[in-house]
């Protein structure tokens, strides 16, 4: 530049750094409103969400309940070195804290505990408890052995053992159908105790069947609706939201009705001839994906919609000028515009369809209940929160990994919601 | 309780609770009562809460509950109770009790442990009604020769069609154990070896394509009414209420049925544990208990109660004489110990 800016005068420097200033102020400001009007929901979704789901975490592999009602047994077994059985000391302090523990009661919980490693250490530990005399007659091992054979055994102890970690790998190993042996090593289970890979499996099987159906039916439906003037798609929008409103279980109920062996489907296609007795449309996995379709159908279409509604009609129009037939613009041009709205839908439809239950509890079959089925028996049957956090937690752990795959493959940029 | 609501629902009234919403009782309540709700609680409250407000002059509040020792726990280790005494199950009752949630009942106030039926006495409980599980069919549907025991359940070509059952390991391993000729009587003792549960699956293998499981008590007499189902176990207070409430001719069979009794119990640290007693007492009378089953079909305990009762009426009982002798009562101590093991078995077995 031949003209060089013209020297700033001393009043004007001090001029635009007090500006500066104020500017800065006044940004400062703001963004401590910024943050203020967020914390409340920063807050909100400490408490509510992510505590929650770092105590779920926690309890996965927390080992509390042999450490309190037993804590000198817990803190002694513990140096024990696994071989044999343990000394007299560790059998005499074990004897009087299961009688101080019988006595209070405080049994149930830590027989509990036991018994998910050893099965019958429940009426082990209550049949000695009742049986347990005030003084040892000899040693207390030879008394105790004296009452159940089984306290002679190491296995026994070693469970104990295990019991008095702080943490414990017994809940998540069982979520994936393994076990720790006598020696420690990891096993998996047998044959028909091995249930619940296979239920994960199930249920991402489902999850995905749901989400390729829904994909399936939403996307021409989405076009279509965005292809309409704004007046009459808002008003068929009401018609796919109207079921979204109502309660998910008249929905699945509604479902029952209609697919059961008497119901107006079986009775419309014996009407038309089609067959010749009723089929089993509900109680299998059929009446499951059905009724999860349905249900999910809303969370398809939506994301959908929104990406296609801002779509400029142009382009399609812009590729037919240029030469290319219906089928190949929208292969080339229309389809890929569409990818971050299929992407959202997908990705809401497939994680909400994994966590479902009642749906799967009241239209499936026994081959057919998800994850969230045995999360629902564990926390409210046999309150087992160790299990059932566990196998949120590998629910959990597998929906992460494939939001990260997603987001490698199609771009978390590229997703839209709304 | 067979008018427990299926899982979702009680998720929603827990959600409720937590917002709030609950009309929970008032601190100031002499008592609260805490039943399982529905037709149930209505019943009890015309045959004993009314009753004893006007005899005593105590202002019972009343609570209602979807079951579950977690939820005991919380309101006796968590302070601030409000609940005084609670009608809980037997599993219930059982871990409970060891668990120490529970007053220990004064049975010489009651009139003895022998003036009840054996399953009602408990040391932490007071058993209130009994109910059953059995097998119930549509007797418009079939009328020729009506299904006896289990062994016709199985017989899938005297009675074609799908059969019905609770998506459990409870109660269905009995019933096949029973189908495949275990004594009523030594059932349990065969279930607690490792063959015998084997066995109980064999069996269960044969009807396997045939059962169409439930969830909800609701769902047994719907699956019958819609002809979805030829036959199915249920509570047997589900099926008098649709033959009452919407006109079906619903039949239930007694024989090798299984019967589980309810029971009153009063929480430790209750703050009122006197009126607690006193109520208990009250609602364990003969003359009261009689009152029960003309308001809902279900058995009540005391001995004397039974003989009060109009006889047709009680030929609908669980508790009828001739209905209890051809019965077992369900062994909670087997259930307590084994439903995790089973279950997941039970699972193992579905899936293949």
């Amino acid at each position: 530049m031949a003209v060089a800016r013209a020297p700033l005068t001393v009043d004007a420097a001090r001029e635009r750094a007090a500006q500066r200033r104020r500017l800065r102020r006044s940004e400062r400001l703001r963004r401590w409103q910024a943050a203020l009007l967020v914390a409340p929901l920063l807050l909100f979704l400490l408490v509510s969400f992510l505590l929650p789901i770092a105590g779920m975490l926690w309890r996965s592999v927390d080992n509390p309940e042999l450490r309190t009602a037993m804590p000198a047994t817990a803190a002694l077994i513990r140096d024990w070195n696994g071989e044999g059985l343990p000394d007299e000391q560790v059998f005499a302090t074990f004897a009087a804290e299961l009688r101080e523990a019988y006595e209070a009661r405080t049994l149930a919980s830590v027989a509990k505990r036991l018994a998910y490693e050893l099965p019958g250490f429940r009426s082990l530990l209550m049949t000695t408890g009742r049986g347990l005399p005030q003084q040892p007659a000899g040693s207390w091992r030879e008394t105790l052995i004296g009452l159940e054979p089984q306290w002679g055994e190491p296995a026994t102890w070693v469970v104990i053992q295990r019991a008095a970690a702080p943490l414990t790998p017994l809940y998540l190993l069982a979520a994936l159908d393994r076990h720790q042996d006598a020696t420690g090593a990891i096993v998996r289970a047998p044959p028909d105790e091995a249930i619940y890979v296979n239920i994960f499996v199930r249920t991402f099987w489902i999850g995905f069947v749901v989400t390729f159906w829904c994909l399936l039916l939403g996307y021409p439906l989405a076009y279509k609706l965005a292809s309409l003037p704004l007046r009459i798609s808002n008003l068929l929008l009401i018609l796919v939201l109207l079921p979204f409103w109502t309660s998910l279980l008249v929905r699945t109920a509604a479902w029952v009705v209609l697919l059961q062996r008497e119901g107006p489907i079986n009775g419309l296609l014996q009407g038309l001839a089609i067959t010749d007795q009723p089929l089993q449309l509900v109680y299998n996995r059929f009446g499951i994906y059905v009724a999860m379709t349905h249900i999910l159908l809303p969370f398809m279409v939506l994301p959908l919609y929104s990406v296609m509604r801002g779509i400029p009609p142009q382009y399609m129009r812009a590729a037919a000028s240029l030469g290319a037939r219906p089928l190949r613009a929208f292969v080339r041009v229309y389809l890929p515009q569409t990818v971050p709205g299929v992407g959202a839908g997908c990705l809401l439809v497939f994680i909400l369809a994994i966590g479902y239950y009642i749906t799967p509890a009241l239209v499936g079959g026994a081959n057919d209940q998800m994850v969230s089925y045995f999360v629902a028996f564990f926390t409210q049957q046999t309150i087992n929160w160790g299990m059932a956090a566990a196998l949120s937690a590998v629910l959990l752990a597998a929906t992460l990994i494939l939001f990260a795959v997603y987001a490698r493959l199609v771009g978390l940029d590229r997703l839209k919601l709304s | 309780m067979m008018t427990r609501l299926p899982f979702g629902m009680s998720a929603a009234v827990a959600t409720a609770g937590l917002l709030g919403l609950s009309t929970g009782p008032a601190l100031a309540a002499d008592l609260t009562v805490t039943s399982f709700g529905g037709a149930y609680q209505d019943a009890q409250r015309e045959v004993y809460f009314e009753p004893f407000k006007q005899e005593t002059g105590l202002d019972l509040v009343e609570d209602v509950w979807n079951g579950g020792v977690g939820a005991i726990r919380a309101k006796v280790e968590g302070g601030g109770q409000e609940w005084d005494v609670v009608q809980v199950e037997a599993e219930e009752l059982v871990i409970g009790c060891e668990e120490g949630l529970y007053d220990l009942i004064d049975w010489e106030a009651l009139g003895g442990k022998d003036q009840f039926i054996d399953a009602a006495v408990d040391d932490c409980g007071v058993g209130t009604i009994v109910w059953s599980t059995l097998i119930a069919y549509d007797a418009d549907k079939i009328t020729g020769d009506p299904p006896q025991s289990w062994a016709d359940f199985w017989d899938t070509e005297k009675y074609p069609g799908k059969r019905g059952m609770r998506r459990h390991a409870k109660y269905t391993l009995e019933f096949a154990l029973m189908a495949d000729g275990v004594p009523p009587d030594q059932v349990y003792e065969v279930l607690r070896t490792p063959e015998g549960v084997d066995r109980a699956f064999a069996k269960l293998d044969e009807i396997k394509d045939d059962i169409i499981w439930w969830e909800a008590g609701a769902q047994a007499p719907q699956l019958l009414a819609s002809g979805e189902v030829i036959m199915t176990n249920a509570y047997n207070g589900r099926i008098s209420a649709a033959n009452a409430e919407d006109g079906r001719n619903f039949k239930v069979v007694w024989p090798q049925s299984i019967y589980a009794v309810d029971s009153w119990v009063i929480l430790a640290n209750s703050p009122h544990e006197e009126a607690a007693v006193k109520f208990i007492e009250f609602a364990s009378q003969p003359e009261r208990q009689s009152n029960l089953p003309l308001a809902i079909a279900y058995g009540v305990t005391h001995k004397d109660a039974a003989a009060k009762i109009d006889p047709e009426v009680l030929q609908d009982l669980p508790t009828a004489p001739d209905n209890l002798a051809v019965a077992i009562e369900l062994d909670t101590e087997f259930w307590v110990e084994n439903v995790e093991p089973l279950m997941e078995r039970f699972t193992a077995w579905a899936a293949q």
